[in-house]
């Protein structure tokens, strides 16, 4: 599997522990990070605080903005002109996302699997769920 | 109603080399079982397993699973498509184990046409997983364990396929993404309908260089058009799909008599094959007579396309429990048709 190597945002696990055992530091810290990143991921690339960010690896572009919330590719209803099938005036966040990716060095990220998402994570601190090691399993 | 099972499933088929023939057939829309068993022997002797949708489109529609246990009683290999769109991953695991202990092995996972397009556009998407997170989900199963980590005894068997569009944006990205779902753990492929020969054979082009065509088979999708309205209806209205200008203008030529134009798309459907013969590394084809099941016979005699099962079943030693596929028009394989096709698998 050449292009499943994970390319994850991960902490040493000594930090994560740290974090892991103090969750009232924890909910401190995502009450201080929580608006700057949510604003601040929202004005710029859209953000729809999933709390697992996988932007990175999909050319900077939010996957959560696709109405079928597809992590892992576009689906086959992209129309002609590259827009979205739901929302026709709307271009396909993949389309996008593929595109861009090609200017990253780390462009192949774009064909790891993405495991399903975790929903419990759903308006929480991807920041901090980075920090705390609670970005998402890999089964998935 | 009780006939034999299936000889030849559709694993075997697929692993002979042979090449494959599959074919969709419309969800019924009443509570009525005799209605899928009449649209399935329509096609059952022209082809290796059967496709039952999932509330295409987004429409309500008889359940795929019910559909495909159907099938499974009238002795036909189904593949049963389970979509993302309505359920979510608790309740597409049960009905993948409950699919497994009927019987249903195929399980075609897709992603699920959006329901804005469908007649309740109000209703709530799921979307819990996509096709790909649903192919991992197939194959955690497979393994023995539900996602959970929680050991299942036994395992389901279950033979996961998926599919890819060649003919929607981002085009160069379509290979990878197939070789994505591929490595997700797809065992077989289904294209969505051709009609733009000239972009399914760069989209080929693009999986043979990844070597794709050689780790799982892939099947052509093909369709009949059945008027001109239909053609544009499909070219205009249908997002991911490819109805060249020319095609529809022939079906325009064709003019209204239902004899004429009917003919003209069989026609078209059955160059379109020929056609696709000339492209290495498919592995057969799937038709999709949407609604139009009595076509696919004719389709199959005159594209000269044979399941594979007829030849393995006519193999000596083979154990012939399908009487029909013993000795129907299919049985005569004949030797040019296959030869030809094996030539440019290989």
């Amino acid at each position: 599997m050449p292009f499943t190597a994970p390319f994850k945002l991960e902490v040493p696990v000594g930090m994560r522990r740290f974090f892991q055992r103090h969750p009232r530091l924890t909910r401190a810290l995502e009450l201080v990070v929580l608006p700057i990143e949510a604003t601040g991921k929202k004005v710029v690339f859209g953000c729809r605080m999933c709390g697992q960010c996988i932007l990175h690896e999909t050319g900077m572009t939010c996957p959560m903005g696709c109405p079928k919330t597809l992590r892992n590719g576009p689906c086959g209803g992209v129309r002609m002109n590259g827009h979205c099938e739901v929302v026709p005036e709307m271009m396909c966040v993949w389309v996008k996302a593929e595109r861009r990716s090609r200017w990253l060095p780390w462009r192949k990220a774009i064909l790891r699997i993405q495991p399903a998402l975790d929903w419990s994570l759903q308006g929480t601190s991807a920041w901090v769920n980075v920090l705390a090691g609670r970005n998402g399993k890999d089964t998935a | 109603m009780s006939r034999p099972a299936a000889v030849v499933r559709f694993e075997d088929a697929l692993r002979s080399g042979l090449p494959v023939v599959t074919c969709e057939i419309a969800s019924g829309d009443g509570a009525d079982a005799a209605d899928i068993v009449r649209r399935a022997r329509l096609v059952r002797d022209h082809v290796d397993a059967i496709n039952v949708p999932d509330n295409t489109a987004g429409i309500v529609h008889l359940s795929a699973l019910a559909a495909a246990a159907v099938l499974v009683r009238e002795g036909v290999d189904p593949i049963m498509h389970v979509t993302c769109r309505d359920r979510n991953r608790l309740a597409l695991q049960s009905d993948l184990l409950g699919a497994a202990a009927l019987g249903v092995r195929n399980i075609l996972c897709l992603t699920g046409d959006h329901m804005i397009h469908g007649d309740q556009p109000d209703a709530k998407p799921v979307f819990d997983l996509d096709s790909l997170q649903l192919l991992v989900l197939a194959n955690v199963l497979r393994g023995g364990r539900y996602l959970s980590g929680r050991a299942i005894a036994p395992a389901p068997e279950l033979l996961p396929g998926a599919t890819e569009n060649p003919f929607a944006p981002p085009y160069d990205f379509r290979p990878q993404r197939l070789m994505k779902k591929i490595e997700a753990g797809a065992r077989f492929i289904q294209t969505q309908i051709t009609f733009n020969v000239g972009r399914f054979a760069a989209f080929m082009k693009g999986v043979r260089d990844l070597g794709l065509d050689r780790r799982v088979p892939i099947l052509a999708g093909v369709a009949p058009l059945r008027s001109a309205r239909a053609a544009r209806y499909m070219q205009e209205r249908v997002p991911g799909m490819e109805v060249p200008e020319a095609l529809v203008r022939r079906m325009d030529q064709a003019g209204p008599d239902r004899t004429r134009r009917e003919d003209e798309g069989i026609r078209i459907c059955v160059e379109t094959i020929e056609q696709l013969r000339e492209i290495p590394g498919l592995a057969g084809f799937h038709v999709m007579p949407i609604h139009w099941e009595e076509a696919v016979a004719e389709i199959a005699a005159r594209a000269r396309l044979v399941p594979a099962r007829a030849s393995l079943a006519a193999r000596p030693g083979a154990e012939v429990l399908d009487e029909r596929a013993a000795d129907g028009p299919v049985a005569g394989a004949e030797a040019s048709a296959l030869g030809r096709h094996r030539e440019h698998r290989a």
